[in-house]
C-alpha cells in the first residue's frame, strides 16, 4: 500500500463516521480537527474503524498520530504493509 | 454451561439500546437483557383501549438544525451511524415558564428567551447575557468532576431570586435528581439542552425513535431478550462472573453494563446494600395526568403552548412534597403544539407532571389508591387553569379518555428506588462501581433525557466496552 492509497482510507472512514462532511480539500498538513469538525469520539471512531475493516490496531498512546493525513499514512502504511 | 458475551446490557431503554448499538458495530457479542415486553425503559408506550400513549417522553431536548456539526444532537446520530431524517423531528411551536403574573417564553430560537428576559426582568438582562456566556464556554463534561451546587454558582450572575427561580424551573422539571438544586455540570448541560438548543419530538411520538435505535441494534447482529429480567448479578473476585436471570437461566459476559440505577444495580449483586429508605435512592418521584381530548386544544384557545413549566407558589419548591401530589407547580404539556403542519395528531392532549409522594403513594390500600387517583386527578386538571389562557369555549364534554400514573406505577415498571425516575442524586459520572467489570449506564451515570442517556450509553461502552 501506498502512502495515498493509505490516506483514501482514512477519508473512506471519516466520509463513513461524518457523512455530511465536505472531504474533497482536505489537507494533507493541516491537522484533521481544524480542517473539519471532528472531535474525540470521531477519533475513537476512526481507531475502531481500523480495527474492524482492517484489522489494524492503534493503542490509545498512538492516537495522536492520526492528528492529519500526513501523519496518519506516516504512522499507518507501514502498518498496513505488515499486514501482507 | 451459560452463555458468554462480550457485552451484557441490563435494560433496552435508551442507553442500553444505544450502548448496544456501539458495541454491536464494532463487531462485539452483544446481549441486552430486558424485564418487560416493551423497550423504552424510563421513555416507552403503551396501549389502552386500543388508544396508543406515549410514557416519559414530552419533548425531545438538545434538538439543533442538522447543520449544526459540533452540536450533541448531531453527535449522537453520528456515532449510532443513524440518519437523522429517520426521526421525522418536528420542531415545537414555543414554550413558556409560568410564574404567578409573570411569563417567560422560549423557543428554538435562543434570541426569544433572551428578549423575554429582557423585557421582564431589565436590570438583570447583562447577568442573564453573561450566564448564558459562562454556560456556553463551560467545558464539557468531565467525567471526574465532583457534585458543585448550582445556587452558589448562578448568584455570580443572577441577583433576582424571582428570575433565579424561573431559569431553575424547567431544568429541574427536565433532569435534576438533587432537591432544590443541581449539580453545576448538570445545570449547564440542561441550560444547554434547552435554552441554547431547542425541543422538537419525532412526529409519530416515542415509538419512532425507539424502533429506529431497535433496528439498528438488530441489524448489528445485536441479541436481545425481552421479558427476561435479571435476578442476580453473581460476584467472585471483585467481577461479575455470571448473570442469573429470572428464567432460571443464566449467562456471562466480560463487561456487564447496567441501566438500572446505582442502588438498583448494587441490589442485584447483595440485596442487603441498600433499599428504598437508603441515602443513595432519589427523593423526587412524579405523577402524572394524560387527559384525551375528541378535539384539539387549539380549538378552545390552547394552541400557542407546547410545555408550560409553571409554578404558582411564593416560592418555587422542588422536592418531595408533604402531599400526595405537590399543585403548586409542574409540567404541562401538550402534544398537539408542535409544528405538526398538514399532519396534526388526530385526538387532543393534555398531560400534566407534578412532583408526587412515593411513600403515600406506595402505601395505599388497593381500594384508597383508586379513589385518590380519581380525587387527585380532578384536581390537577383544575390546578393548571390559572397557568393557561382562559378557554375559549367549554371543552369539557370532549373528554373521551384518561390515565394517570403514580410513583406507585413508576416502581412497579421500571423498579426505580422510591420510584425516582432521575435516580441517584449522587451521579457515577465514570459509571464505575465496586466491581471491575460492572459499570452504570443511563440516569444514574448522570446524563438525563433522552438524548443524555442515548449519550451516556455510547460514552459509557466506549469508555468500558470498546477502549478496554
Amino acid at each position: 500500500m501506498t502512502k495515498d492509497e493509505c490516506k483514501q482510507v482514512v477519508l473512506d472512514i471519516i466520509a463513513e463516521i461524518a457523512p455530511d462532511e465536505d472531504l474533497s480539500d482536505v489537507k494533507g498538513d493541516v491537522a484533521l480537527r481544524e480542517q473539519l469538525d471532528l472531535d474525540s469520539m470521531d477519533f475513537l471512531d476512526i481507531v475502531m474503524e481500523l480495527r474492524k475493516q482492517h484489522s489494524i490496531e492503534v493503542p490509545e498512546a498512538d492516537y495522536v498520530q492520526l492528528a492529519s493525513l500526513d501523519s496518519c499514512a506516516e504512522y499507518l502504511t507501514p502498518k498496513f504493509n505488515a499486514l501482507v | 454451561m451459560s452463555e458468554h458475551y462480550d457485552v451484557a446490557i441490563i435494560g433496552a431503554g435508551m442507553s442500553g439500546l444505544s450502548a448496544g448499538i456501539r458495541a454491536a458495530h464494532f463487531g462485539k457479542k452483544a446481549i441486552i437483557l430486558e424485564q418487560h415486553n416493551a423497550p423504552g425503559g424510563l421513555n416507552s408506550f403503551y396501549a389502552k383501549e386500543g388508544r396508543k400513549y406515549d410514557v416519559g417522553l414530552h419533548a425531545m431536548t438538545n434538538y439543533v438544525p442538522a447543520k449544526e456539526r459540533r452540536a450533541i444532537f448531531n453527535k449522537l446520530l453520528r456515532q449510532l451511524r443513524i440518519d437523522r431524517a429517520e426521526l421525522d423531528l418536528i420542531e415545537q411551536k414555543s414554550s413558556r415558564i409560568a410564574f404567578p403574573g409573570v411569563n417567560l417564553r422560549f423557543g428554538n430560537e435562543e434570541a426569544l428567551l433572551e428578549s423575554e428576559v429582557e423585557r421582564v426582568f431589565p436590570g438583570q438582562i447583562d447577568g442573564f447575557v453573561r450566564l448564558s456566556k459562562a454556560i456556553r464556554d463551560y467545558p464539557d463534561v468531565d467525567l471526574n468532576q465532583p457534585y458543585r451546587s448550582t445556587r452558589e454558582w448562578i448568584k455570580g450572575f443572577v441577583s433576582d431570586p424571582l428570575l433565579e427561580e424561573m431559569i431553575f424551573c424547567p431544568l429541574m422539571y427536565y433532569g435534576s435528581a438533587v432537591e432544590d438544586d443541581m449539580d453545576v455540570g448538570q445545570f449547564v448541560i440542561m441550560f444547554r439542552s434547552i435554552f441554547h438548543e431547542g425541543l422538537a419530538r419525532p412526529a409519530e411520538g416515542i415509538r419512532l425513535l425507539i424502533r429506529v435505535v431497535l433496528d439498528r441494534y438488530r441489524k448489528l447482529g445485536g441479541i436481545r431478550k425481552m421479558k427476561t429480567g435479571v435476578k442476580r448479578l453473581v460476584a467472585e473476585g471483585g467481577k461479575i462472573s455470571r448473570i442469573e436471570l429470572d428464567n432460571g437461566t443464566e449467562v456471562s459476559a466480560d463487561v456487564v453494563l447496567s441501566c438500572a440505577g446505582l442502588p438498583e444495580t448494587y441490589a442485584l449483586v447483595d440485596s442487603s446494600l441498600v433499599s428504598d429508605q437508603s441515602e443513595q435512592a432519589g427523593k423526587l418521584s412524579f405523577s402524572e395526568t394524560i387527559a384525551v381530548y375528541k378535539s384539539l386544544p387549539e380549538t378552545w384557545g390552547w394552541g400557542d403552548d407546547t410545555i408550560v413549566f409553571f409554578n404558582n407558589a411564593e416560592r418555587f419548591a422542588y422536592r418531595n412534597p408533604s402531599d400526595p401530589i405537590d399543585l403548586r407547580s409542574g409540567v404541562i404539556c401538550l402534544p398537539n403544539n408542535f409544528e405538526f403542519g398538514d399532519r396534526p395528531l388526530k385526538e387532543g392532549l393534555v398531560r400534566v407532571t407534578c412532583l408526587a409522594n412515593h411513600d403515600t403513594w406506595c402505601g395505599y390500600s388497593a381500594e384508597a389508591y383508586e379513589a385518590a387517583k380519581a380525587d387527585w386527578f380532578g384536581r390537577i386538571q383544575k390546578s393548571i387553569l390559572p397557568m393557561m389562557p382562559v378557554p375559549t369555549r367549554d371543552y369539557s364534554s370532549e373528554l373521551v379518555a384518561t390515565d394517570m400514573f403514580t410513583p406507585k406505577t413508576v416502581k412497579k415498571f421500571t423498579r426505580r428506588a422510591r420510584g425516582a425516575i432521575y435516580g441517584t442524586p449522587d451521579k457515577v459520572k465514570d459509571g464505575r462501581t465496586s466491581w471491575d467489570n460492572l459499570f452504570l449506564c443511563g440516569t444514574d451515570q448522570g446524563y438525563l433525557g433522552i438524548v443524555g442517556s442515548m449519550l451516556s450509553g455510547v460514552v459509557m461502552a466506549n469508555e468500558h466496552v470498546l477502549k478496554g
